[in-house]
Formats: structure tokens, C-alpha cells, sequence
């Protein structure tokens, strides 16, 4: 049994091409099954009860009054958790269904699955949880003091990055100091949290499912369930988004569990509210920062302390807190850092991994400072940004020597001397102006500013974790003519990499049909869609193992043909040294299948010094800046992004209409951030879990994005290709604040900007 | 009810919403739904030909009514429309969601103002929410969807 899944597309196309994507025709068909769409006969609904507390003692849970409800199969407890009830991407922290002891609202405690879904809400709603409810923590410099009760038994801190570079008692001329705090944001894919698991009848079960990595999935499930690995199959369904929002595990093991006590197929699709707390966030934080600066405007030493929040559990925080850490000074030389960066657990909502991941936090504060400290030298902000930028061969804060091209000047040139957009003209459509057409101003009041950031941060994993891809490359004749499948476990999460692996394939092998097989953990792992690592780690494993079918292909003609060397594949024929064709493709290979499977390794990072942070942590880093310009209506405090300017270094656009989406795409989270997404927690609830009040950009709110893509080469990679999706949310937001500050006069410190920040 | 030209029976639950009942009663599984309750616009059909969102319908006011889904635009394997062709061509969507949604009321906007200004376009189009693509494809895309359609 099996649901309908998305087609496996072929395409052409070669790296550098601007190429349609090829799912697109089922998705603008109506016709792409998202994995909120699939079904299979038989198939029970799930549904989870939620703890309506941040933080309590679970006292007894009584699950008679659902069980005997209508429709109902099976209720689950944390009784029911077969394997190990503790799971989590680097600290297995948090329970699959809570024991003892909920820590934040909404927490999971019990599951039921029924005939319908209805039916299992309303069984949900009788499973009686009775609890002794305690005083949640909910500030994370409080969770730090030594008094606050202990959320795990290690502590609150969940780490603690030192980075100590150069002399620690550095001094300086000019020296600015600065606090910020920035708001939690949802990545709100419009895709809800869903599955659907199969039991195989043997005691294993296979999990369609949307998620930014197969593998670390299994590895979880398989632990939780009790199972082995090989026992939890995983496919990959249509995915609705994801921006980090999929990297933890949401209704996987919950499914699986259901359906392994049924024996039926069940479905776990989660609401928008559901979602809000079926997933991690990105990290609040408050960050206290110092630059100290010559008097002609060379940083001399950055001191910052940065706080985040980390939430219930830990999930992907270690991480986060070390790229806040990392780039704490942005993309800017500085001999001398002294960087305290700090997770906590608190009974917030968890946090975890989203587009940026740690240095979207720390952009807000480090551009902040660098505006903060032009004004106190009277320089300008661009120019005090070019004459500190990072260059090849530059150290960062960790010691690490930044090969390749580093065009941090360079990207900021170019958004700095684009013509910029006419001023506001008198009449305009309302549309243009802040309050857009709730026609609150026809201009008066209004007061325009512009405003420039540059960001940086790793690509793929740092800290010496082991990172890889693996791809299976087939060669064959079909209906007379070369076909090559490709079947990698990476996930397409809208980014793209469906389109990407074909056209490695089509640019190695030279052949026209290229058919990317459905991801699934039947060939190795690929890594996560995350860390903007996909086109290089599995693309270079694509690559890989193309080439080593080729070289196979190449032997293969030398053996047919009794000829020496410079054969070569081409256009699906092989090729003499002299450039004749010898034979077709199709007629060499006959009969013949080439498989060929290969793992990819990027270069080798290393761990952090636990002490100094010093290491070389990062395999490759990447680079952008913006120039954002606003119009205010300073009376009401609401804001009109007017243009936004973006300058990046993307090595190789291997499809450069993918490339402009995620420059886009992700100027867009950033405005999100900047000036209207927020998670309001009050006492550790969330206040706003739904569209109507967690408010996303909408196209009236997104301005143009003016682009310069450097196509600069990175030694290192696959085709010089650089990781692409995240710097666009880096940088793009620190510019718009920098744009109000300049409109305002005010300070502006805390994101997203509400209209009382800038009127009261 | 007529959904893309086929009759179907009323719904059985009074309670049901139109975009349950297009989703899980009828099979049309291309409409989506990403926030229940009419703001995200991925739930968006045509009603008689205009763009309604059908989470914040009862599948029973659908009664008697014309219903077009995304599925029937270019049936079984029809050539593609041309607002689903000019998204295609844009590469107006990425993880293509919200793509229903946006193709439902650019078929809706283009019907009542075939050649509609950028603030025309923004303004028709501001009730759908993309996450991925920061519009900028979405607004290409209405422009080549108004060409194709002329």
C-alpha cells in the first residue's frame, strides 16, 4: 500500500541554464501531492493532546473517556513510547509524549487516532490530564541566575560560546556601546505539519513525509520507536515550505506510534495553531554589544554578550548560538573579540533552526553598532563598512583564515551606488504609502530614509561534524535512447534541488533525459535542506558519481572499440580525440546498466576551542548586502519599505532563476522580521498562533529587490559554487532598521519595529 | 453542486466547509489549505467565476452553484492554462503551496481587468500569502498570465 506521490519529473538543461523547474507543471497544476494530501484506504486520522500549560507536574492522565469515544482506535501515553522517550537533533532532551513533566505550552502528552478526524479531536478533548501547575520560567537571564529551578538536569544553559581573539584588554578612541533585542519569528510554511504512516505488518512502518532531512528523521524514529533503522523507511511527500521549521521531528514519531499499535495507516495533518507549537522557532535574543574604533575608523575590539532563548528544549540551539558567536562581529576585520554567547532553556515555546540561523540575530546589533559608530566619527556608514571589510585571506574573531573571494567592498559598492528610487510622488497610489490603503497619509508626515547592512555566515556544517551527501547514478537505454535516474535522499523543499541534481546530471553526462527519483532512505543520507548546503553537498554528489559513471562509460567504449585514449561522452555519443563520433551512447550501452554510487565530503572543519572559540569551524561562508529604502509616516509610526537593494557573491548561479527566488524570497522573511513577524509569548503562551494575528509580509508590503549576483567562483566547490538561500534574511532586514533609524532620528533597538517604537 | 463541470451530491454534513468537502469528499486535492480561516487565500476557487476563499464557505452554500477548482482549468492533461503556464514560465512558485490559490484569483483578476497596472496587480492579488517567493515571480507572472491571455 502506498499513496500517490509526486511525479519523478524529467528534465533537461545544464549548470547555468536558466531552467523551469520541472515540478512546477503538477504544482500549478493542482495535481502535486503535498503531504497534507495524501491518502490510502483504511486510513485513521491522528490527533494530539497538549499541555494548556508552560510548565507543570504531570499528575495522572486518564484516557478511559477518550477510548470508548465514537471512532476511536487507540489513546497513547508516554506508557506506549516503546523505545527511548527522548529525542532531539543534538541533545535527546525532549520526550515524544511528556512523562513526568510538561515544559512549555503545548507540549504533546497524549495521542488518539480515529475513524475521522473530527472524531479524533473530540476523543483528544477527553483524555483528562490532571496537573500541578509551577511558576514557568520565561526569561532566559532569569533561567540563568542561580536560583531559577533547574528545567533539565544539567541546567538552563544549554551552551555557552567564549570567544576570546587577540588582547582582551584592547582600548579605543571612539567606542560605542548598544542594546538590542530581537522578537521571535515563525518560518509559517504554508504547508502544515503532516504524514501519513504505514505499518508493513511485520512490526516496521514506512513514513511519507515533509522534511528537510530523511535520515536524521530515521535515526530519531528508529530510537524512539524501538525500532531499527532499517525497520522505519521514510519517503519524502510534497513539502509546503520549510525554512528550518522541519528540521525537528513534529507528528513523525507520533504517526508511527499510532499506526504500529493499530495496524492501520494513520494521518497526522496539523492546524495553523497546532503548527505554531508543532515546531521550533527562530531564537529571541538580547544582545549588549561594544565597538571600540581608531579614530580614523578601524575596529580595534568588539565585546558582546548574546542571549538567547532557547526554549523547552534544545533542539538545533547549540548550533545557533555558535553561528551567533562566530559572526558575532559581522563581516568586518576585528583584531581583538571577546564574544559570550549563551543559549538558555527556558518554558518558551523551543527554538531552533531558521533560514539564517543564528546570524540573523546578530546582524541587527552588529550593523546597528557599525551605524552607531559612523555617526560618532562622522564617517560615512558605507564607506566605515568598506575600510573594516573582511578580505581574502582576513581572520575572523575564531582565528579562521577566510580563503576565496571574499567581495564584502565590493557587494557594498554595488548596492551603494545604485541609482536610487524617486522620491514619493505627490498623489501617489495609496498602495505606496505607509498604512498602504487604509489611507492614513496622502504623504504628510512622511519622512524617507535609506539605509545599507552586510551580513556573512557559514555554509554546510561546522564545528567538525561529519558532513555528507551520497548519490546513486543509474545509466541505461530506454525506448532507444540514454535515460539517467538520479536518487538522492535530499530534500526539494521549494528551493529547487529537484532541478539542480538534474542539471549536474545533464552537464556530466551529456544526456537529455535525466529523471530525479523520489527521495527516500533507501540510498544513503543527504544531509539536511539546510545551511544553504544542498547544491553543493549532495549537487557534489551527483557530480561524483556522474563522473564516475562516465569514466565507466569511456572505459566501457575503449574496451567495444579496441581504442586508446581521448574518448570522451558527448551529446550522447562517444567521441574521438579528433572530435568524430565513433558510436552512440544508446548503441554502446545496449543492454548495459551503470550504477554508480558515491558519498561527497566537503573539507573538514574543527570543533570550537572550548575556551577561546578558536578553530577553523566553517567550511565556506557567504556574503551579501543590502541597501533598503523606507518611507515612515512619522506621526503613526507605520512603515513602507520602498526598494530594496541586494548585492551577493553566489560562486556559480547553477540555476540562476532559482538563484533570484531566494534572493527574493528571503529579502521577504527579513522584512518579515524587520517589521511585522512576531510570536508574542506572554508568560510563556502564545498569544497570536494563527495568520490573522501573526502577521506575514503580503505583496502589497514587498517592494521590488534590485540584484547584483557576482558569480565570483569558490576554489573549493562543486562548478565554484557558493550556498545561496540564507544571506538574503541576514542582511536584508538590519538594512530596513537602519533605513527607519535614518528616517526617524530615533535609536530603534528591538525588531520588529512596532508603530509605538516610533512614535511614543 | 457543479465542481469542474461535474455534478456532485450535496454534502451530507451541514457543517461541512466548502474546502473540506472540495478536498476530502469530492478528491480535489489541489486546493489547499494552509490557515482556515481566510487569510493565507490557498484555499481560493472560483464561485460562479469569482475568487472566494473556501474555507469561510459551507460546502451547503455551495448548493446549486457553479464551483471551479484549480484541477479544472486544464483537465486530464489539458494543455496548461494560461495563468498556470505564465507561473510555470516565471518561475512564479517555489515549494508551490500557496500556487493554487494565487492561479484561482489571477484567473478571477485577469477576467474582471485583463490588462491590470503593477498596483492593479498588487492590490488583486494582496489576499493570498507566498512564503517563498517574496512576489517578485508572482507579480511576472500575472504580467505574462494578462500577455498569454490576450
Amino acid at each position: 500500500m502506498k499513496p500517490r506521490l509526486a511525479e519523478e519529473t524529467t528534465s533537461g538543461g545544464r549548470v547555468g541554464d536558466r531552467v523551469r523547474r520541472p515540478d512546477a507543471v503538477q504544482k500549478v497544476r493542482g495535481d502535486f501531492p503535498y503531504s497534507s494530501d495524501l491518502q490510502v484506504d483504511g486510513m485513521l486520522w491522528g490527533a494530539t493532546v497538549r499541555s494548556p500549560h508552560p510548565y507543570a507536574r504531570i499528575e495522572s492522565i486518564d484516557t478511559k473517556a477518550a477510548k470508548a469515544a465514537p471512532g476511536v482506535k487507540a489513546v497513547l501515553t508516554f506508557e506506549d513510547v516503546a523505545g527511548e522517550n527522548a529525542y532531539g537533533l543534538e541533545i535527546a532532551d525532549q520526550p515524544v509524549l511528556a512523562s513526568d513533566v510538561v515544559r512549555y505550552w503545548g507540549e504533546a502528552v497524549a495521542l488518539v487516532a480515529a475513524e475521522h478526524p473530527e472524531q479524533a479531536r473530540r476523543a483528544a478533548d477527553k483524555v483528562k490530564v490532571e496537573y500541578a501547575v509551577l511558576k514557568p520560567v520565561t526569561d532566559p537571564e532569569q533561567a540563568l541566575l542561580p536560583k531559577a529551578p533547574k528545567l533539565h538536569p544539567g541546567g538552563n544553559v544549554t551552551r555557552h560560546i567564549k570567544i576570546r581573539h587577540g588582547d582582551q584588554n584592547a582600548t579605543a578612541e571612539v567606542v560605542v556601546t548598544g542594546d538590542y533585542e530581537i522578537g521571535m519569528q515563525d518560518q509559517a510554511p504554508l504547508g502544515p505539519e503532516s504524514g501519513l504512516a504505514i505499518p508493513d505488518g511485520e512490526g516496521g512502518v514506512d513514513l511519507y513525509i515533509a522534511t528537510q532531512w530523511l535520515h536524521i528523521d530515521q535515526k530519531q524514529l528508529a530510537h524512539v520507536l524501538g525500532l531499527e533503522p532499517h525497520e522505519v523507511r521514510l519517503t519524502m511527500a510534497g513539502i509546503g515550505g520549510a525554512f528550518g521549521a522541519r528540521e525537528d521531528l513534529s507528528m513523525q514519531a507520533h504517526a508511527c506510534m499510532l499506526a504500529l499499535k493499530t495496524g492501520r495507516p494513520v494521518k497526522i495533518s496539523y492546524s495553523r495553531p497546532e503548527s505554531f507549537v508543532g515546531h521550533v522557532h527562530r531564537h529571541p535574543g538580547k544582545l549588549h554589544y561594544e565597538h571600540g574604533a581608531t579614530k580614523d575608523g578601524k575596529l580595534v575590539y568588539v565585546k558582546a554578550r548574546i542571549v538567547l532563548d532557547g526554549g523547552a528544549y534544545a533542539s538545533s540551539s547549540t548550533a545557533v548560538i555558535a553561528n551567533a558567536s562566530c559572526f558575532a562581529v559581522g563581516p568586518y576585520q576585528c583584531p581583538n573579540a571577546t564574544i559570550d554567547g549563551i543559549v538558555a532553556y527556558t518554558n518558551n515555546p523551543p527554538c531552533g533552526a531558521m533560514r539564517g540561523f543564528g546570524s540573523v540575530q546578530n546582524c541587527y546589533a552588529h550593523e546597528a553598532q557599525m551605524d552607531k559608530l559612523a555617526a560618532a566619527l562622522t564617517m560615512d556608514p558605507v564607506a566605515l563598512r568598506r575600510h573594516n571589510s573582511l578580505e581574502t585571506g582576513s581572520a575572523l574573531i575564531t582565528g579562521q583564515v577566510i580563503d576565496g573571494p571574499v567581495p564584502v567592498a565590493e557587494l557594498l559598492r554595488l548596492v551603494h551606488e545604485r541609482p536610487l528610487p524617486a522620491p514619493a510622488a505627490k498623489n501617489a497610489d495609496l498602495t505606496a504609502m505607509p498604512g498602504g490603503v487604509s489611507n492614513t497619509t496622502h504623504g504628510e508626515s512622511v519622512k524617507r530614509g535609506i539605509g545599507y547592512a552586510a551580513g556573512f555566515k557559514n555554509i554546510g556544517y561546522s564545528e567538525g561534524f561529519n558532513d555528507f551527501s551520497t548519490a546513486r547514478v543509474r545509466l541505461s537505454v530506454v525506448d532507444g535512447k540514454p535515460r539517467v535516474e538520479v536518487h538522492t535522499a535530499g530534500a526539494e523543499v521549494g528551493q529547487g534541488l529537484v532541478t539542480i541534481q538534474a542539471q549536474i546530471a545533464g552537464t556530466e553526462l551529456g544526456v537529455r533525459d535525466v529523471m530525479v527519483l523520489t527521495a527516500d532512505t533507501e540510498v544513503g543520507s543527504a544531509g539536511s535542506s539546510s545551511a544553504s548546503r544542498q547544491t553543493y553537498i549532495t549537487g557534489g554528489a551527483v557530480k561524483a558519481a556522474c563522473e564516475a559513471v562516465r569514466e565507466r562509460v569511456v572505459a566501457l567504449a575503449q574496451s567495444e572499440l579496441k581504442s586508446g585514449e581521448g574518448l570522451r561522452l558527448e551529446d550522447e555519443n562517444i567521441v574521438g580525440a579528433d572530435g568524430n563520433v565513433l558510436v552512440a551512447l544508446a548503441t554502446l550501452l545496449g543492454e548495459e546498466v551503470i550504477d554508480e554510487l558515491r558519498v561527497f565530503r566537503p573539507r573538514k572543519t574543527s570543533p570550537l576551542d572550548p575556551d577561546t572559540g578558536q578553530a577553523n569551524a566553517h567550511m565556506q561562508f557567504a556574503f551579501a548586502a543590502h541597501r533598503a529604502v523606507v518611507d515612515v509616516d512619522t506621526e503613526l509610526g507605520l512603515v513602507k519599505v520602498v526598494e530594496l537593494a541586494t548585492a551577493q557573491d553566489v560562486g556559480k548561479a547553477i540555476n540562476p532563476q532559482a538563484v533570484e527566488g531566494q534572493l527574493e524570497g528571503g529579502a521577504a522573511q527579513g522584512l518579515g522580521l524587520a517589521v511585522m513577524e512576531e510570536i508574542q509569548v506572554q508568560d510563556g503562551v502564545i498569544k497570536n498562533p494563527s495568520f490573522t494575528d501573526y502577521l506575514l509580509p503580503t505583496i502589497l508590503d514587498m517592494p521590488p529587490v534590485r540584484m547584483d549576483i557576482l558569480e565570483l567562483g569558490d576554489p573549493n566547490s562543486p562548478y565554484g559554487l557558493k550556498g545561496v538561500g540564507e544571506p538574503p534574511t541576514i542582511s536584508s532586514g538590519p538594512a530596513i532598521l537602519a533605513a527607519i533609524r535614518a528616517a526617524t532620528g530615533r535609536p530603534v533597538t528591538r525588531v520588529p519595529v512596532r508603530p509605538h517604537d516610533l512614535v511614543l | 453542486m457543479n465542481v469542474n463541470g461535474v455534478d456532485h451530491p450535496a454534502p451530507t454534513d451541514p457543517r461541512r466547509l466548502l474546502s473540506d468537502h472540495i478536498r476530502h469528499d469530492i478528491g480535489l486535492t489541489g486546493t489547499h489549505v494552509g490557515c482556515e480561516h481566510g487569510v493565507c487565500g490557498c484555499c481560493t476557487v472560483l464561485f460562479d467565476g469569482a475568487p472566494v476563499r473556501s474555507c469561510l464557505m459551507l460546502a451547503i452554500q455551495a448548493e446549486g452553484h457553479q464551483v471551479t477548482t484549480i484541477e479544472g482549468l486544464a483537465p486530464d492533461g489539458a494543455p496548461l492554462h494560461p495563468v498556470q503556464q505564465a507561473f510555470h514560465e516565471t518561475h512564479g512558485l517555489q515549494c508551490g503551496f500557496c500556487t493554487p490559490g494565487f492561479v484561482m484569483s489571477v484567473v478571477g483578476l485577469l477576467k474582471q481587468n485583463p490588462d491590470p497596472t503593477p498596483e492593479e496587480i498588487d492590490e488583486g492579488i494582496s489576499g493570498n500569502l507566498c512564503r517563498c517567493t517574496g512576489y517578485a515571480s508572482i507579480r511576472r507572472a500575472v504580467l505574462r498570465a494578462a500577455e498569454l491571455s490576450r
